[in-house]
């Protein structure tokens, strides 16, 4: 097996993007990962997306935007896996790259959710979850959420303003972050006055919808210093599910494939959580950060959240978290955001955060969720400095 | 929702019909063929007695498609006396009133309508379990 390393990364702002399709945004943010591996070519393309036919009507994504960007021919497919689609299309290319089948391979995030109205994104979200059990009875995907941060209060002791400080931090640090879709800073006070969605989930424990598009380019390690003076390697990728409905979990607070998926990647990097230096959260809601924080070995059983209010999360913290914003504040694109958390790390990784910059960072994590967890991929990168 | 998916499913949203593993003796809702305790083939069907408790719940505000009229309602899980968990709306109780814990059973009532003519989805809701003549 080849090791693999990220030669170039592009992303577009996180936002409502009226004016560009889902393959403009697709191009631009191919077009700059390109451009940055200063690269003319590539063997081929795996494009993470959820919702494309859903909201665009449009399927058979990974040939219209090769297509679309000059690039007719190479090998180009989708990848879904509910929110966890742009990483689970990582470890696709990290496969395709490692075992030595292609050399330069392009992955991609994008998704286009804007155009459509509020309850049709509501409904289409709600495809994450169980169609039969869950979504049938009227369930929202935020109130999945809801019935899990409701026990997790119930369990272990917290008020819903115990909560705060993840939305807090987020919103801190994705000000200083050109891509991110918000750039104001939010106080506790705000955040006990948002409005509630699903009780108890408010706005601002919410991630929100946005389009978007963001993209890296692997290639062999042996070669990578060919197209880039700062390579990234990737120490890990791997992939672990669990059930798609919360009722069939054997414990519904506790991440299961979140844990599989971390232990695979703490055993192909052969580390620890204790080696990781800064974790891209899958903050959705402000419960999915704690349960992917516990479930990753950072914080035992319900103490995910005491982590958080001691300030462990923050940029001095012992594990810093949704440096750029995170989902919460850089915005969730869904199928997007975990291409968005890799070229955030590797920004990180290659010492150009900026204001945001985790001193000396050398190994970071992400951790990409579809669903309420149903698939769980862990990525760990290494700074090739 | 459509006709044949209806049909199909019609023994376990109206009776809460699911299975019992003939292996292990785990009683499975909703049906899945495979038990997930054991992971023996598990296909003799098991009625449930519609009888649990509120593991968690909450109350909605922004409905998906084709729930927007019923806003605001309240979802839950409850934990069946048999043992798993299972997602339903909770009926006939003030959200206000409902509390982790509080035994709920089912009842059969209308989920939703798709539209004036089209078809509608009946199925399992909970409610609080009322109090017998003293």
């Amino acid at each position: 097996m080849r090791d693999v390393s990220i030669i170039g990364i592009g992303q577009v702002e996180v936002g409502e993007h009226w004016d560009k399709s889902l393959r403009e945004l697709g191009y631009y943010a191919l077009n700059a990962a390109m451009r940055d591996a200063r690269i003319q070519h590539i063997d081929s393309l795996y494009v993470g997306n959820m919702l494309a036919g859903e909201l665009t009507g449009q399927e058979h994504i990974g040939s219209i935007i090769a297509d679309f960007a000059g690039l007719r021919g190479i090998e180009a497919v989708k990848v879904e896996a509910a929110c966890g689609s742009g990483a689970a299309a990582l470890r696709m290319g990290y496969v395709a790259v490692a075992g030595g089948l292609s050399d330069i391979v392009a992955v991609m995030g994008v998704e286009k959710m804007t155009d459509r109205q509020g309850n049709t994104v509501t409904s289409a979200l709600a495809m994450a979850a169980d169609g039969d059990y869950e979504a049938l009875h009227g369930l929202s995907f935020v109130s999945i959420n809801a019935l899990l941060m409701r026990r997790y209060m119930h369990e272990h002791g917290y008020s819903k303003d115990d909560f705060a400080p993840f939305a807090i931090n987020a919103h801190a640090n994705a000000v200083n972050n050109p891509y991110a879709m918000f750039h104001s800073p939010i106080t506790q006070k705000q955040f006990t006055e948002s409005k509630m969605i699903a009780d108890p989930v408010s706005l601002l424990d919410s991630s929100p919808i946005a389009d978007g598009a963001a993209c890296v380019i692997l290639a062999p390690t042996a070669i990578a210093k060919e197209f880039s003076e700062k390579p990234v390697r990737v120490r890990a990728s791997a992939i672990a599910t669990d059930s798609v409905a919360v009722h069939d979990r054997r414990d519904p607070l506790f991440l299961e494939g979140g844990a599989i998926s971390a232990q695979k990647a703490y055993s192909m990097a052969g580390i620890g959580p204790a080696d990781i230096d800064l974790f891209e959260v899958h903050d959705a809601f402000t419960i999915m950060s704690a349960l992917s924080l516990e479930a990753a070995g950072f914080a035992p059983r319900g103490k995910g959240v005491a982590l958080a209010q001691e300030g462990q999360i923050t940029r001095g913290g012992r594990i810093p978290i949704t440096t750029m914003g995170g989902l919460k504040a850089r915005g969730h694109p869904v199928g997007a955001t975990g291409m968005y958390q890799i070229v955030e790390l590797a920004t990180q990784l290659r010492g150009e955060a900026g204001k945001n910059q985790i001193a000396n960072a050398r190994l970071g994590m992400a951790q990409n969720i579809g669903g309420s967890g149903a698939t769980v991929v862990t990525t760990i990168l290494e700074s090739g400095n | 929702m459509e006709v044949a998916r209806f049909w199909r499913t019609t023994g376990q949203r109206y009776q809460l019909t699911g299975e019992v593993c003939p292996n292990c003796g785990n009683k499975i809702f909703p049906p899945r063929d495979v038990c997930p305790a054991c992971e023996h083939e598990a296909k003799t069907p098991y009625t449930f007695s519609g009888k649990g408790e509120v593991y968690s719940y909450s109350t909605i505000h922004a409905a998906p498609e084709g729930f927007e009229k019923y806003v605001p309602y309240t979802v839950a899980l409850v934990r069946l006396e048999e043992g798993p968990l299972i997602t339903a709306q909770l009926t006939d109780v003030d959200t206000k009133d409902v509390k982790v814990g509080m035994p709920v059973e089912m009842v059969t009532r209308v989920l939703r309508e798709d539209g004036e003519r089209g078809m509608l989805v009946y199925g399992y809701k909970f409610r609080p379990v009322l109090a017998g003549p003293r």
